[in-house]
């Protein structure tokens, strides 16, 4: 069968089966391998892309659904040279490490902003919660999340993210107990 | 949120005096392109022509196979190839050598010895036609009865799983054996107070996110195989794989992409990835190979799955004496552990932790079972998660038993600073280590006193509220090769740098990043010994044609190894350049004076030339001083002495529903002395993991079995890992002890948090249940059997 869809601004159309999931049309057939496929039960959301605007698990959206609607990946985020709030939040709080959940993170994250400019903690890890990652513990996803809120609200002044340069040593003494507040 | 290293602001140049400093907070060069979802994992890997692999696998645990017909298979439009045990048994390829010098089958072919099992493999034109193809295949099988329990394994009557070795006449495994019997026996045999508990620690599996996979593409004319994997250890495979396939070393190059996540799991080979590699071979096209979720829990390495008993023994004022235990190891179907050859329980032998006790002993018995191989995975340090979950579960048994503070009991135990190098009665030699105050910090963070205080109300209240100690020593960086080898190859790893002419450079590794943040710590470390700002310096590594040999990412092992290795080889290059500045300076060598990127004439700074100038002479016209060659690099292979033995102290806060049995994790202070910090903010977040894969452990992970061998944890509908919603904000806290022998003092630190924090969330859970008298309860500790403890009824048996 025939399908069309609008992915990340763009008409595609292709000939697919009917029963061929999302997560893989937008990876196999259009290349864009930023979504990952993390599990087969629809539990980990490495797979979330959005759907006119909704974050849904690319593995349980059959690509022949996704006809007629705007589909909106991790390739997506960047526009016109410019990463996203979110992309830019996760480099500056370490909200990523192996950055295969990093995708599906940022998706959810971009789309729980879109909707509440501020959230909570306790929303961020609800925002979340469909979603798995086993390198972070996810403190630094919410801080990711919280950065790139205060971002769109005016309150932080840019500061370059890319390649970052370290700071200066920690000053704790040898075996004398510290911490970096 | 207190004292979160990665709250430090990122600043620049100009706060270090200008001159390029390695160490400290750096944002990851990784980064922008996985922001971007311009990582390169394995499943991202297209190659024209290339063509898709499935497996078939057993549905029973335990039985013969009495036919495989592949006839209907075959005739799929789109299948190219169908593979059954008996054809790769053909070629001498039905079998394989594991880590652990056992052999495993790649398919099976007289009999399947586990659920999950591979049987047969597809070759299709993709993915969901060799899926498709995989239930044409007929597979006849006469059932045997599964062996399940580990502790009825050695029965005369079980069954016999392995009947493929020679003589074979039960599932016997191996015995291991550390600590003096006859000492320890006497120890306790006077001792005031003797506490044993038998303590399981369960079946978990690491799952990384990103399942194992690869690509295999057999280039036919120049002979040569190019094999992208999941691989924690390139090189190691690269070797082994030359061995197994009988093809030449250098017709076969690793690529080790970006890999979602290894924890361990990646570490062995699969039969995967030799059927990718016959698939390509016999077709002589690239071939896909990527498993599901569903296969990777059910047949790739498990983590744990160790019996212990733990038996502890202490003078009435709480100065313990002694520690003895007995633990049956279940390591499955084929022993598939990933361990240094003489160390087949891995490093269980650091099981009396952080405590300077008279005298251990350790007898351990493993088993085959019908189950899939593994067992040291998972952030395990090679069995370190179980001794010392063993020994701090014991340790709070212990002052359950005395009445003491947990924190005082093992205060007064402590390993004294000035006693290290220590050398424990297993004989591992603990390099250095400070751990009273690492343990006051991880107090004064918590508001000890303070929670203390608060739970004896609600203790009064009938809340039930639990606080958990856990104080570890780890023993990362495997290892001297005069005692570890991995079927005979040195754990020593490989570090090559090259200094460009115009001083930027390319630092070459062995080792395997999985997220650890290697492309941005290795440049660091090179970076602060050479002085070339980091982000001038490119990090290469998994791509064994392009990096030095080295055996790979495991065990917390990049940082003592190869780490050591980056920074001696960068100082290998400073000696050169300091040489060439003597020239450009016209003055000798010993009148140089080092300033962290420049060479200077000893009292006159303004007589220097920078790294870079240095680089640019290496290369270019005009003389050298006399004898030196061209060019500004070099390359050093790594020898540790020693491990390191990173320690910290945790501290975990929880709640009980006393009316639902559900544990809530509300608090978790995690203090960490790793000695020298390279980047706190990558420490930080691999503290983090590794306390959300404690609480995962501790509450929620298992895999199990039922009685017909069938494998109940095989997805994650079952097997349970944390989300956002069950890890409290970490704390985290520091102490620097650094590592004498280590050439910047720097230790391993990514499996700590993993290690450390179980104990601490069950001793939490247990203290919480203080009211029922409960003195031990086995992970995990999920509401079903945290009622049945609160009913006074004992964890069902695994």
């Amino acid at each position: 069968m025939q399908v069309t869809m609008t992915v990340n601004g763009e008409e595609v159309t292709r000939e697919i089966e009917g029963r061929l999931l999302l997560v893989h049309f937008l990876r196999d057939h259009l290349g864009l391998t930023g979504t990952h496929w993390g599990c087969d039960t629809s539990n980990c959301g490495t797979c979330v892309v959005r759907l006119d605007g909704e974050p849904v698990k690319s593995c349980t959206v059959l690509a022949a659904m996704a006809g007629g609607h705007e589909v909106s990946t991790v390739e997506g985020l960047e526009q016109n040279g410019a990463l996203d709030p979110v992309q830019k939040g996760f480099m500056e709080c370490h909200g990523l490490q192996c950055g295969f959940c990093t995708p599906g993170m940022m998706m959810t994250a971009r789309a729980l902003l879109d909707e509440n400019p501020s959230p909570s903690e306790p929303e961020i890890r609800e925002a979340i919660s469909g979603q798995i990652c086993r390198c972070t513990g996810y403190s630094t996803i919410v801080r990711s999340v919280q950065w790139a809120a205060a971002e769109e609200a005016g309150t932080r002044t840019t500061t370059t993210a890319a390649d970052g340069v370290p700071a200066a040593p920690e000053t704790a003494p040898t075996t004398t107990p510290g911490s970096a507040s | 949120m207190t004292l979160v290293s990665g709250q430090e602001p990122v600043t620049a140049f100009e706060d270090n005096d200008h001159k390029p400093v390695g160490h400290g907070r750096m944002l990851r060069k990784e980064d922008p392109r996985l922001v971007r979802g311009k990582g390169r994992f394995v499943d991202d890997v297209q190659l024209p022509g290339m063509l898709h692999l499935a497996i078939l696998r057993s549905p029973m645990a335990h039985a013969r196979i009495t036919s495989v017909d592949t006839s209907l298979a075959e005739a799929h439009p789109k299948v190219k190839l169908v593979v059954t045990g008996a054809m790769l048994a053909e070629k001498g390829l039905a079998w394989m050598p594991t880590l652990s010098g056992d052999v495993q089958a790649v398919l099976a072919t007289d009999k399947v010895r586990f659920q999950g099992q591979e049987v047969a493999f597809v070759v299709a034109e993709d993915h969901y036609a060799a899926r498709d193809a995989l239930e044409l295949i007929d597979v006849d099988y006469e059932p045997l009865d599964p062996v399940v329990d580990v502790r009825t394994a050695l029965a005369p009557e079980a069954p016999v799983i392995r009947d493929d070795l020679e003589g074979k006449t039960d599932n016997h495994c191996f015995d291991w054996e550390t600590g003096d019997a006859d000492a320890t026996d006497a120890v306790f045999a006077r001792a005031d107070v003797v506490v044993s508990e038998d303590i399981v620690y369960p079946r978990v599996h690491p799952a990384p996110m990103e399942t194992c996979g690869a690509v295999a593409d057999f280039d036919s004319v120049d002979g040569k195989l190019t094999l992208w994997s999941t691989t924690q250890a390139p090189h190691a495979h690269r070797t082994l794989y030359a061995i197994v396939a009988g093809l030449p070393e250098h017709k076969i190059r690793v690529i080790a992409p970006d890999i979602g996540g290894g924890f361990g799991n990646k570490v062995p080979i699969y039969p995967g990835y030799v059927c990718a590699i016959v698939g390509s071979l016999l077709i002589g096209k690239p071939v896909k190979w990527m498993e599901d979720r569903t296969e990777n829990l059910v047949s790739t390495g498990f983590a744990r799955d160790y019996i212990m008993r733990g038996e502890i023994a202490a003078t009435s004022d709480g100065k313990i004496l002694a520690i003895r235990t007995h633990v049956l190891a279940d390591h499955g179907a084929f022993n598939g552990t990933a361990a240094p050859v003489k160390y087949p329980a891995g490093f269980f032998g650091v099981f009396t932790g952080s405590y300077d006790i008279e005298a251990a002993h350790c007898k351990m018995t493993a088993v085959y079972t019908n189950k899939a191989p593994g067992g040291v995975a998972y952030a395990c340090s090679f069995r370190i998660t179980e001794a010392v979950y063993l020994v701090e579960r014991m340790v709070d048994c212990l002052s359950y038993e005395l009445a003491m503070d947990p924190i005082e009991l093992r205060t007064k135990n402590f390993i004294q600073p000035e006693q290290f190098p220590y050398t424990t009665k297993t004989g591992w030699v603990y390099d250095s280590g400070n751990y009273e105050p690492t343990m006051e910090l991880a107090k004064e963070l918590a508001g000890y006193d303070e929670l203390r205080a608060e739970q004896a109300e609600k203790r009064a209240r009938g809340e039930l509220m639990g606080i958990g100690v856990c104080f570890f020593t780890e023993a990362v960086g495997a290892g001297p090769r005069k005692d570890m080898d991995i079927l005979g190859l040195g754990m020593a790893d490989g570090c090559e740098l090259r200094v460009h002419p115009t001083g930027k450079a390319v630092v070459r590794l062995s080792v395997q990043t999985q997220g650890q943040g290697h492309e941005t710590t290795f440049a660091q470390i090179v970076a602060e010994e050479i002085g070339i700002p980091p982000q001038d310096i490119d990090v290469v590594h998994g791509d064994t044609d392009q990096t030095p040999f080295g055996l790979g990412t495991y065990g917390s092992r990049s940082t003592p190894v190869s780490g050591a290795a980056a920074a001696l080889v960068a100082r290998k290059v400073r000696d050169k350049a300091k040489i060439i500045a003597s020239g450009m300076l016209e003055v000798s060598v010993a009148d140089l004076e080092w300033a962290k990127g420049s060479f200077h004439v000893k009292g006159d700074p303004s007589a220097s030339v920078t790294i870079q100038d240095i680089a640019m002479k290496a290369h270019g016209a005009g003389d050298l001083p006399e004898g030196l060659e061209g060019g500004l690099e070099a390359q050093i292979c790594y020898n540790p002495e020693n491990l390191t033995y990173p320690h910290g102290a945790y501290i975990c806060v929880v709640d009980i529903d006393p009316g639902t049995a559900q544990v809530k994790v509300r608090r978790f202070i995690a203090v960490d002395d790793c000695g020298t910090r390279i980047n706190p903010m990558i420490i930080e977040g691999q503290v983090h993991g590794g306390l959300t894969d404690g609480v995962g452990m501790a509450l929620m992970e298992m895999i199990s079995f039922d009685e017909d061998g069938n494998c109940l944890g095989g997805s994650l509908m079952d097997y349970l890992i944390p989300t956002a919603l069950e890890c409290p904000d970490w704390e985290t806290g520091f102490t620097v002890t650094p590592s004498p022998h280590h050439p910047i003092g720097a230790k391993g630190v990514g499996e700590s948090a993993t290690v450390g924090s179980p104990p601490a969330v069950v001793n939490a859970v247990v203290d919480a249940l203080k009211p029922f008298g409960i003195r031990h309860a086995d992970m995990p500790l999920t509401p079903s059997r945290v009622w049945d403890a609160m009913q006074g009824r004992p964890t069902p048996p695994i």
